[in-house]
């Protein structure tokens, strides 16, 4: 019997268990994502207007971005309260990693906004609350979101190496195949990954190309 | 809520012996010593090369820019005394790029003020269409538009109507005109002078075009490194004798259809 045949039918059999493996997947992007987002963007909005902190948060989010995904799993591990084994823990390692693009795109599209738009907002007697909520923040929209869409296609590749530490997911299928030596169960957990991050880049590319302002 | 202008339509621009530096090192000082008293209703043009301080008087009026010495009173008070926000909103403000806000389109773009100082919706549509014909553009044709969607001069007319639409007795132009083709350029400042002429607003208005200044200006102050160095009608700032005056006359003289 070929591989290929294999695979197939492989992934014919364990239909249900591949799928749930795609569920549990997102559940984990999509739980780190949210909490990335909700740190990232605000946090971005914040460090406009301080440069010192800026220069703080920008190179700490850098950092974890150095950080070889197993190894950042593995360093998590031992701290309490957000280590261990578990969910717990990949979605704290996620979260770090999403946090950089995020953080920067957002800087990004708040100061990257035409001078002569926030010049004629300031001078017609905007506050800088209306500036930031009003002016930059819907124009800087579009920026957001490209970074939202970077992270989510890292956290769905880097989610597979949370099988490692206990998190599920389809990495788990990827862990199993090369201690057997066995595409198929490589690609079971490959394959289903790819197509998430493929989808997910083709859906948030649409929603910024409608949030785009020329 | 306070639908009232910001400013009582009668009072003044008086600058009492202002300078302005960056940092307070007197070695990049911008403007120095400068007095001035723009009385209300006056067209005051504030002509000068690039890098002259005619921007930084116009941003010290609206409280952009605070002096370093001195003081800029706005209706008998001190832009340093002023809620910025407040006096702002009493002053309306056009630049050379119009500075719209891209999403919006060009109705809540001449909506910001009234929507900021929260007029009803009918009194602010009102006030839209009637700003947009004011400045020569049919509502029905330009309101749902996006800045975008318009030429350079439909755009500058835009920033007009934005800039007069809660009414300030007070209206600051920076070279509103100057990124405009000649032909265009020619068209709105026909335009404008007549429209400054109905107002009856107080206008500083910001050019470094001689032909401009004359044809808008009650009054036109000539500012040299900073300093003022003439102020006198356009009839009699042709007359006088300092060299920047001539430099900026013989400019004139040499372009093609130059007003007699």
């Amino acid at each position: 019997m070929s591989p290929q045949i294999n695979t197939w039918s492989f992934f014919a059999d364990h239909r249900a268990e591949i799928l749930g493996a795609t569920l549990d997947h997102l559940t984990l992007v999509v739980i780190a994502m949210t909490i990335a987002i909700l740190i990232g963007v605000p946090l971005g909005m914040f460090i406009v207007q301080r440069p010192a902190l800026r220069t703080i948060a920008l190179g700490i989010a850098s950092i974890f971005q150095t950080i070889p995904s197993l190894a950042l799993f593995g360093f998590l591990i031992p701290i309490p309260f957000i280590g261990g084994i578990g969910k717990r823990t990949a979605i704290v390692a996620l979260v770090l990693y999403a946090l950089l693009p995020i953080l920067r795109n957002t800087y990004v599209g708040l100061t990257g906004i035409d001078p002569a738009v926030l010049e004629s907002a300031e001078a017609m007697g905007m506050t800088r609350a209306q500036i930031l909520f009003r002016v930059r923040f819907p124009l800087a929209l579009a920026v957001i979101l490209a970074g939202i869409r970077t992270a989510t296609i890292i956290t769905i590749g880097v989610a597979t190496i949370a099988a490692a530490i206990g998190a599920g997911g389809l990495g788990t299928f990827i862990f199993r195949g090369v201690a057997l030596v066995s595409d198929a169960l490589i690609l079971a957990g490959a394959i289903p990954a790819a197509l998430l991050a493929l989808l997910a880049d083709f859906l948030l590319g649409l929603l910024e190309r409608r949030l785009k302002i020329s | 809520m306070n639908t009232k202008p910001a400013l009582p339509p009668t009072r003044t621009i008086e600058f009492r012996d202002v300078s302005f530096h960056i940092d307070n090192t007197p070695s990049r000082v911008i403007v120095y010593g400068i007095s001035l008293e723009i009385p209300h209703g006056e067209t005051l043009v504030l002509l000068g090369r690039s890098g002259s301080g005619k921007t930084t008087l116009l941003k010290l009026i609206n409280g952009m820019l605070l002096p370093t010495n001195g003081e800029v009173l706005i209706q008998g008070r001190s832009t340093a005394a002023w809620d910025p926000i407040r006096l702002r909103r009493g002053i309306g403000y056009v630049i050379q790029d119009a500075g719209l806000f891209p999403h919006f389109t060009v109705a809540e773009n001449v909506a910001l003020i009234p929507t900021l100082e929260n007029w009803d919706a009918a009194r602010t549509a009102a006030r839209v269409e009637e700003m947009l014909q004011l400045v020569g553009l049919d509502p029905r044709e330009f309101a749902r538009r996006r800045p975008r969607e318009l030429s350079g001069g439909q755009r500058q007319r835009v920033g007009v109507a934005r800039a007069l639409a809660a009414d300030p007795p007070i209206l600051l132009m920076d070279e509103p005109f100057g990124a405009l083709d000649p032909v265009t350029r020619a068209e709105l400042q026909r335009e404008f002078s007549a429209l400054a002429r109905r107002l009856g607003k107080t206008i500083v208005f910001v050019t470094h075009d001689l032909r401009e200044a004359l044809l808008l200006a009650s009054r036109i102050v000539l500012l040299e490194a900073g300093r003022i160095v003439a102020s006198a009608t356009p009839q009699e700032f042709l007359r006088l004798d300092h060299p920047e005056v001539r430099a900026f006359t013989s400019s004139l003289a040499m372009t093609p259809g130059a007003p007699a």
